[in-house]
């Protein structure tokens, strides 16, 4: 017979959590997201010295453990003088900000190589195409290279975004409180290991449920072309939407 | 350079306690990658069968242990552990707490991980088999034990192989998580020369070029591994 009023009790302290957790996941994917399109410009460049420090990037972040990259940010950037002294001290002195600079960095790597796997798959035609109608820069990349890379690249991104909510728990080894901490310290007291863990994983499936759903909307939604035509007459005798006002001009 | 010394084999120096933590994440990795084929095996077994029971717990397996923290599953398996452990060797007359022993522990906790990715690679493995020569082994009579032996686990190790690679690499990764469990390997002894010299910085760059060594290694191992097997495939897409 399970102890209800005990894992009522667990699952409500491991609650009070998940904020910590959820802000960790979004503060560190986007971080990590907005670096990887940094390093991914750079792994994709022509020129030797922006593709090599990118590679070498990608090489060491994926090559080596988050855990010791945590460490490598919470206890050895603190060693130095001229970081304690420096105005970002304040701010890296904070347990929070060091997580979730090791998960971006970290994230950043794997990301950057997803985002390069998806502009890999834009045919060069497309790419021609809209050069041939004029379109240059970030136009070209708004309009032709984007979508279809974010389109490929998604599946994988969605693999990426669940492993980051499951690294987040690594925030516990530098003294955030997330849920996974909050776990283990509800374990190591009540040595009721199998309770608190069923309450956890529960928490962390419905997480990752959620993220499932929302990559696979997001998927459904950005392949129009990959879906079944609609087959009643009058879904297709509905009128095309008006172009937007934009789009005329190659602005 | 002071440094230097520290990273040495000197009496003051750490290089050798390193690479015996190196050897140790070697054998938890290996240790669990063991585990997990024999889990793995079961599980992609369970998920092919034709029992919806067998069919369900072998999803519930892949879902539970892939989308759980693996912090989570070594903290469970190492406190859960213990409290087997004690309550047994109560039973046996001992008195007190009795810790379960990290190794173990780790292994374990990162076999059960490992073991959901393998699962999926075997699984996957098994449905590029032909289903053409499953059905000429059983024309020409082989029985189900045979026709697993000779026809469908050696080709299912080679279509395996890549998957398990990225697995091996996985499993190497989160080994470092077993350091909360005390195990001295590559983690927790580069956490407790930084936590005793005070040269956090140097230490953890030190660990993690060293385990950037062992991926780096391990990936060629297993591109070797593939070369050769693919010398009896004929050419395809993603071989060359």
């Amino acid at each position: 017979m399970p102890d209800f009023p005990f894992i009522f009790d667990t699952m409500g302290k491991l609650l009070a959590a998940l904020p910590t957790t959820l802000e960790l996941f979004i503060l560190s994917i986007s971080v990590g997201g907005v670096l990887a399109c940094f390093i991914t410009w750079a792994r994709i460049s022509p020129y030797k010295l922006l593709s090599l420090p990118a590679r070498g990037y990608i090489f060491v972040f994926r090559g080596s453990p988050l855990l010791i990259q945590m460490f490598l940010v919470y206890y050895g950037l603190g060693q130095f003088a001229v970081v304690r002294h420096s105005i970002f001290w304040p701010v890296l002195r904070e347990p929070f900000v060091c997580a979730v600079l090791g998960l971006a960095l970290c994230t950043a790597g794997y990301t950057a190589e997803i985002l390069r796997g998806g502009l890999i798959a834009v045919p060069a035609q497309q790419i021609e195409a809209a050069r041939a109608c004029g379109m240059s820069g970030l136009l070209l990349l708004r309009r032709v290279i984007a979508p279809i890379a974010i389109r490929q690249a998604l599946p994988a991104y969605s693999t990426e975004i669940i492993l980051m909510m499951k690294s987040t728990a690594l925030a516990s080894l530098v003294t955030v409180w997330e849920v996974t901490g909050v776990a283990q310290r509800i374990i190591s007291q009540t040595y009721r290991a199998m309770d608190v863990f069923l309450c956890a994983a529960a928490i962390y499936l419905v997480l990752n449920f959620v993220l499932v759903k929302l990559t696979g909307g997001l998927e459904y939604y950005l392949t129009p072309h990959l879906r079944a035509r609609p087959t009643s007459l009058s879904a297709g005798l509905r009128p095309l939407p008006p172009p937007a006002a934009g789009d005329a001009s190659h602005g | 350079m002071d440094q230097i010394m520290l990273l040495g084999f000197g009496t003051k120096g750490w290089g050798g306690m390193l690479l015996l933590g190196m050897v140790m994440t070697f054998l938890v990795t290996f240790t669990a990658l063991a585990i997990g084929a024999v889990l793995g095996a079961l599980v992609a077994w369970a998920r092919l069968s034709r029992s919806r029971l067998a069919r369900f717990g072998g999803e519930a397996y892949t879902t539970v242990f892939r989308g759980v923290p693996e912090l989570l599953v070594i903290y469970v398996v190492y406190f859960g552990g213990s409290t087997v452990v004690t309550s047994v060797g109560q039973l046996l007359g001992a008195e007190g707490f009795i810790g379960f022993p990290s190794f173990i522990a780790g292994a374990l906790a990162v076999g059960v991980i490992s073991g959901s990715y393998q699962a999926e690679v075997y699984r996957g493995a098994f449905q590029a088999v032909a289903r053409g020569e499953i059905e000429a082994a059983r024309s020409v009579g082989m029985p189900t034990l045979m026709r697993f032996r000779r026809i469908i686990a050696p080709q299912v190790m080679r279509f395996a192989l890549p998957g398990l690679g990225n697995v091996w690499q996985l499993s190497l990764k989160d080994s470092a998580l077993v350091s909360v469990t005390g195990l001295a390997e590559l983690m927790r002894t580069s956490q407790v020369a930084a936590g005793s010299t005070r040269q956090y910085f140097l230490f953890y760059i030190a660990g993690g070029v060293l385990y950037l060594v062992m991926t780096s290694l391990s990936n060629q191992v297993f591109d070797r591994a593939e070369a050769r097997v693919a010398r009896s495939f004929r050419g395809g897409l993603g071989r060359g």
